[in-house]
């Protein structure tokens, strides 16, 4: 009993300890609204810089160093320099936790970017909301993002789930003498990827556009031969493909062309947005004609944009239709933060979210940005854009003047 | 590759985790000889193979030669992994975290039989493991040093009573396991996008392989490679993709209920 009791008296002081703590470490990161003159101002940021998203993960690094370059070239945020905390999480959800409990108790950055993909948003979101921390993220439009309630996070991108529709738009409004008359839809059950075929799939329906094939795959398979061939057996006219990167797709494209199927259009989620690595992983003369949704490319009117293209040009080379759209939304990211500090006047995460969630229109590469209740971007347009020869071009809205006329029907791969 | 791999536990009781990335230095070995200097994918084997051979002899000599005694098979899990860790993360800053695939003009193509199409890659790739194994078995079994090899399989301590040298037998072993994943890289890396961090997939499909054939069983690591991709890519097409990889590890689980030293290994290495 005598044991016991001292066990219980060690283990309420413990706990006592953590709970203060704990306290401290979240008081003190919420309200980092005032930095010493001259100290920096640290960024914390989980990145894939190795897994399965390891390639969106680098651009996105090459987005936020560039968006710190100007930044500090220009003077840095309210005179402090920025510097980046990044730290790898492999891909992994569980990962993503631990580093931005990490970067808040340990390293004690005053500020939180978002990862990459909807898949690891919502674990960060949620860890950081327990700090008080506003996580702006570029990466993480998926629904369920969302659908998580948080106060926390804001998406400066394109909310995913609308992102197919101006295709599905586009295919119902051809004559039906040159209509598709048949379709597949072939998706990773992936956060980013599903809610986007589905939205699709009852209006091509009703356009009398008639279901072939329709099969969610998991995420970690690796070979997609034997699907690829099901869907080729299928022969339908259009392929919808949802993936999250450029394995998947080029994988599917050479199973394709193995097979001697070329659908008349095809358009994945992601991955031919990559821009030079998608080129490099399915060669130049394979990409004429494919498609994927986005609300950017590197040829964007947008002077943000325009300033931004020609930066990571001088910085990285390469040529503006090779820019990643992974890069756009990192820099985003960066540029709608510095916003909010500007008009709150500190790095008071608090003070940042109030105003985030305020109403305030803010701009940025990818264009205006404006958030709702949840942390959605509501202002932001969904494109289609196609590769036709070694340009990456806007074909959908079709009415936009800086649309230009869809490759359709795809030529034959590698032709 | 998982021929490499049985190889290597065969003879060295090593399991070799760094397999998997030793696979994707292959494949950008053939990735640089292409892109510099336009060397064929096939041509440049002559070239990757060999440095595969090197490259293995110094792993060996650097990390495996100290490796002894009982905790010898779990110590080199570790070791392994710390290779393929450093291995990674080298080929990380040198061609970056970006995907590439190897290119062909052949690497698309195909030719049909009926309705059936082959990919000449695939067919390549089979052709070529048939050719590497042919080999590997005329070592074995129609050379001096395959005796020694079998000798050492069989028994280290017997055969250097009758004057194996079981440390040089064992280093040209690891190269020879580590020489093939040139080859096995630059197919794999003409039918997948690729950059370091893909190892992690095949390492686990490469163990899985392994284990299922029966561990230092060559033709169990062939014949287990070939039948869990015919029922992945049967369960995928004729059942669901959702399955297809659950079904490698079904098939895996009722063998070893059945036969816990795999299709073709042997209980007495188990028990070693």
């Amino acid at each position: 009993m005598k044991i016991s009791r001292k066990y219980f008296r060690t283990l309420s002081v413990a706990s006592v300890a953590s709970a203060i703590s704990l306290t401290m470490v979240t008081t003190s990161g919420a309200s980092s609204g005032g930095l010493a003159k001259g100290a920096p101002v640290k960024i914390g940021i989980s990145l894939s810089l190795s897994g399965d998203f390891s390639g969106d993960g680098l651009a996105f690094q090459q987005g936020y160093k560039l968006w710190a370059n100007d930044v500090n070239k220009a003077g840095g945020l309210l005179g402090h320099k920025v510097s980046l905390d990044i730290v790898s999480d492999a891909s992994s959800p569980t990962q993503v936790v631990t580093n931005y409990q990490k970067l808040v108790s340990s390293d004690k950055v005053n500020l939180t970017f978002g990862p990459f993909s909807s898949l690891l948003s919502l674990p960060a979101g949620k860890t950081l909301s327990r700090y008080g921390y506003a996580l702006v993220e570029g990466a993480g439009g998926g629904p369920s993002v969302f659908q998580g309630g948080l106060k926390n996070l804001f998406d400066v991108s394109l909310p995913v789930a609308n992102n197919l529709i101006p295709f599905a738009t586009w295919i119902t409004s051809l004559p039906a003498s040159s209509r598709p008359k048949t379709v597949a839809y072939v998706t990773s059950n992936d956060p980013f990827t599903q809610p986007q075929v589905t939205t699709i799939e009852g209006t091509l329906s009703k356009a009398g556009i008639k279901s072939v094939y329709n099969k969610v795959f998991p995420a970690e398979v690796t070979d997609f031969t034997p699907i690829a061939d099901a869907v080729a057996a299928a022969k339908p006219q259009v392929v919808v493909l949802g993936s999250t990167d450029v394995p998947t797709v080029s994988a599917f494209m050479q199973a394709f062309e193995q097979s001697g199927f070329t659908p008349k259009v095809f358009i994945a989620t992601g991955g031919p947005d990559q821009g030079t690595t998608f080129i490099k992983a399915v060669g130049a003369g394979n990409a004429d004609g494919v498609m994927v949704p986005n609300a950017w490319y590197g040829g964007s009117a947008n002077p943000l944009s325009k300033k931004m293209v020609a930066e990571y040009l001088k910085l990285y080379g390469g040529t503006a239709a090779g820019v990643s759209s992974d890069v756009v939304e990192a820099y985003s990211v960066g540029e709608v933060m510095a916003q909010a500090v500007k008009a709150t006047g500190g790095f008071d995460n608090k003070k940042i979210i109030a105003y985030l969630h305020s109403g305030a229109v803010m701009s940025s590469a990818q264009g205006p940005v404006k958030f709702n209740s949840v942390g959605e971007n509501v202002t932001p347009t969904a494109f289609t854009f196609q590769w036709q020869g070694a340009k990456f071009v806007q074909v959908n809205p079709v009415k936009d003047p800086n649309s230009v006329k869809v490759l359709f029907p795809k030529p034959a791969w590698g032709k | 590759m998982a021929t490499g791999l049985t190889l290597i536990f065969g003879v060295m009781d090593i399991i070799n985790i760094a397999q998997g990335i030793l696979v994707i230095l292959g494949a950008y070995l053939s990735y640089a000889l292409q892109v510099h200097w336009h060397i064929d994918l096939f041509v440049g084997l002559l070239i990757t193979i060999p440095t595969m051979f090197v490259v293995g002899i110094v792993i060996e000599r650097l990390f495996f030669r100290r490796l002894t005694g009982p905790e010898k098979t779990g110590m080199s899990i570790l070791v392994t992994y710390a290779v393929s860790l450093l291995i990674e993360g080298s080929l990380n800053m040198i061609f970056s975290v970006n995907d590439v695939q190897l290119q062909g003009s052949y690497v698309n193509k195909s030719f049909a039989i009926g309705n059936i199409h082959f990919g000449f890659i695939y067919v390549a790739g089979f052709a070529l493991a048939v050719v590497l194994l042919s080999a590997l078995y005329f070592m074995l079994y129609r050379t001096r040093f395959g005796v020694s090899v079998r000798a050492s399989v069989a028994d280290q301590t017997s055969a250097a009573l009758v004057g194996i040298d079981v440390k040089r037998v064992s280093t040209i072993t690891f190269g020879i396991g580590v020489a093939v994943t040139a080859a096995g890289g630059m197919i794999y890396g003409a039918t997948n996008a690729f950059n370091a961090s893909t190892s992690y997939d095949l390492i686990s499909r490469l163990l899985t392989i392994i284990v299922l054939g029966g561990m230092g069983s060559l033709g169990g690591a062939m014949l287990a490679g070939v039948g869990m991709v015919f029922v992945g890519d049967m369960v995928g097409v004729v059942w669901s993709p959702v399955w297809s990889s659950m079904s490698y590890f079904i098939v895996l689980a009722v063998v070893l209920l059945v036969r816990p030293q795999g299709l073709f290994g042997k209980q007495s290495a188990r028990v070693a």
